[in-house]
């Protein structure tokens, strides 16, 4: 034990991409060992749920807790990370807005199960199920359960501060790591809680370098299915499905910079209530058509609309789910 | 259940042309279903498609968006950007399993007081057939957490 403030980092479920964009501040990480004593992160280290029970409550200065609300595990550790922690930061789109695990949203949880376990793709169907008890010889032993939907982390537990992105930039949590050692330090102080950090207020838009040139277009592409794209111009208004215009801004635009549309991994830009909804506004805003019949026509070239404006953000949304998850569970 | 069933039908009127409309059928005694509560926006393209996804999640049965007719615009075109995020809109609902029958634009003028109740009564009755929208009420579940502060 020393003096240093405590810092803890878990993964509920999670792809392990936000703590490879940690691990990929290169140098500052020795930062963060020098000013912190990791107590705990799973990834990194071996460390059991009882040694965080057994800590005093508050006593982890920061959490970074990435990773959606899937099954009571993830539950059970964000309440009790959220007991021992100072501050608990939402780290990442899945603890944010429930990212991709929260398109299983759209399904009800039994079908998931069926489809993991009982489809073609699985030998011996049926026969191995998962049982949430299991008496071995050693004793009982359970597993965690599936909950009937991806939940945010925020559902779940009071969250300090939010950081989008999938996964948050390094550089940003790099700045972030340096202003939570600037407060460790006294230089510093923290931002209002609920903030949204490491990340900017404004749209992808903004940091884009493309020029808009309020183009109206006939056609939505895939951007596969195009030839390459103007490096200039706006990719919305070359015709493919860009999330830029509705998505926080933070990664310098990242994807649009290299000929790549913004699929919207770091969620509603400040003051955006439901992330769909501010898309379909601004898609509507480049269709090119006064008729409905051509408008259809013109927005059959958006395979999945639900999936499109809700990548990163069901679980988060104002709806959360789609109508046959509640209606199978009967809630 | 079907015979207690009253939808709750949220219907956004634009201020120069279905708002006006209502008020005509007002004016005229002209009565219409009781279930639509009307909202007034200044023109059908402040639609922002969030306040349909809004109402929805927050108990509505049915949603019913009204403009001027297509060209009588007061804000010259905006009827038609409502026209397109409610196509949107509609495909969007689609895949989150919510009918699309359960979200309407009609177009109104300022004359058609009479058209728009009949509407409206229309819309009221293609929603009790649909049968109650019932979308959980995230915004008001309480989680077991001590911590949470609770969403009023």
């Amino acid at each position: 034990m020393n003096g240093k403030p405590k810092f803890a980092m878990y993964w509920a479920s999670s792809c392990g991409g936000c703590e490879i964009a940690v691990l990929n501040i290169h140098e500052k990480i020795l930062d963060v060992d020098a000013a912190f004593e990791v107590v705990f992160w799973p990834v990194m280290m071996d460390a059991k749920y009882k040694d965080v029970e057994s800590m005093e409550d508050g006593s982890i200065f920061l959490t970074l807790f990435n990773g959606s609300m899937r099954n009571n595990e993830n539950e059970e550790i964000a309440r009790l990370l959220r007991r021992k922690s100072k501050v608990m930061v939402s780290f990442g789109s899945c603890a944010t807005e429930g990212c991709i695990p929260g398109l299983a949203n759209l399904f009800p949880a039994q079908e998931i199960i069926d489809t993991a376990f009982n489809t073609e793709s699985t030998d011996k169907q049926n026969e191995f199920l998962p049982e949430p008890n299991c008496d071995v010889p050693e004793g009982k032993i359970s597993i965690p359960m599936l909950n009937t939907r991806i939940k945010t982390l925020e559902q779940i537990v009071d969250v300090d501060y939010y950081m989008p992105g999938c996964p948050p930039e390094s550089h940003q949590i790099a700045d972030v790591i340096d202003l939570i050692i600037k407060v460790i330090n006294g230089k510093a102080d923290l931002p209002p809680k609920g903030s949204v950090i490491g990340a900017g207020p404004s749209t992808i838009c903004d940091e884009c370098p493309r020029e808009r040139n309020i183009k109206l277009i006939t056609a939505f592409h895939r951007i596969q299915e195009v030839a390459p794209l103007d490096p200039t111009i706006c990719i919305l208004e070359q015709g493919v499905p860009c999330n830029g215009p509705a998505t926080r801004s933070g990664c310098n635009a990242r994807c649009p910079r290299v000929g790549a549309q913004c699929i919207g991994c770091y969620g509603p830009a400040e003051g955006v209530i439901d992330y769909g909804a501010r898309l379909i506004t601004s898609f509507a805003s480049v269709i090119d058509s006064k008729e409905p019949e051509k408008i259809e026509e013109i927005i059959d070239g958006i395979p999945d609309p639900t999936g499109q404006f809700y990548r990163f953000n069901l679980a988060g949304s104002l709806l959360r789910t789609g109508a046959s998850n509640w209606q199978k569970n009967g809630h | 259940m079907s015979q207690s069933f009253e939808p709750v039908v949220i219907g956004f009127t634009c201020n120069w042309c279905s708002y006006r409309a209502a008020d005509t059928a007002g004016t005229a005694r002209v009565k219409y279903a009781p279930n639509v509560r009307l909202i007034r926006l200044m023109c059908s393209g402040r639609l922002d498609p969030t306040f349909v996804i809004k109402a929805l999640a927050g108990g509505a049965d049915g949603v019913m968006i009204t403009g001027c007719h297509p060209g009588d615009c007061h804000y010259i075109d905006q009827n038609y950007k409502a026209l397109r995020r409610f196509l949107l809109l509609r495909r969007t609902l689609k895949g989150l399993g919510i009918d699309p029958g359960r979200i309407k634009l009609i177009w109104a003028s300022a004359a058609e007081g009479m058209r728009l109740a009949a509407e409206i009564n229309q819309f009221v009755e293609e929603i009790r057939i649909l049968g109650p929208l019932g979308w959980p009420r995230w915004d008001k579940e309480v989680t077991q957490n001590e911590n949470i502060k609770e969403v009023a």
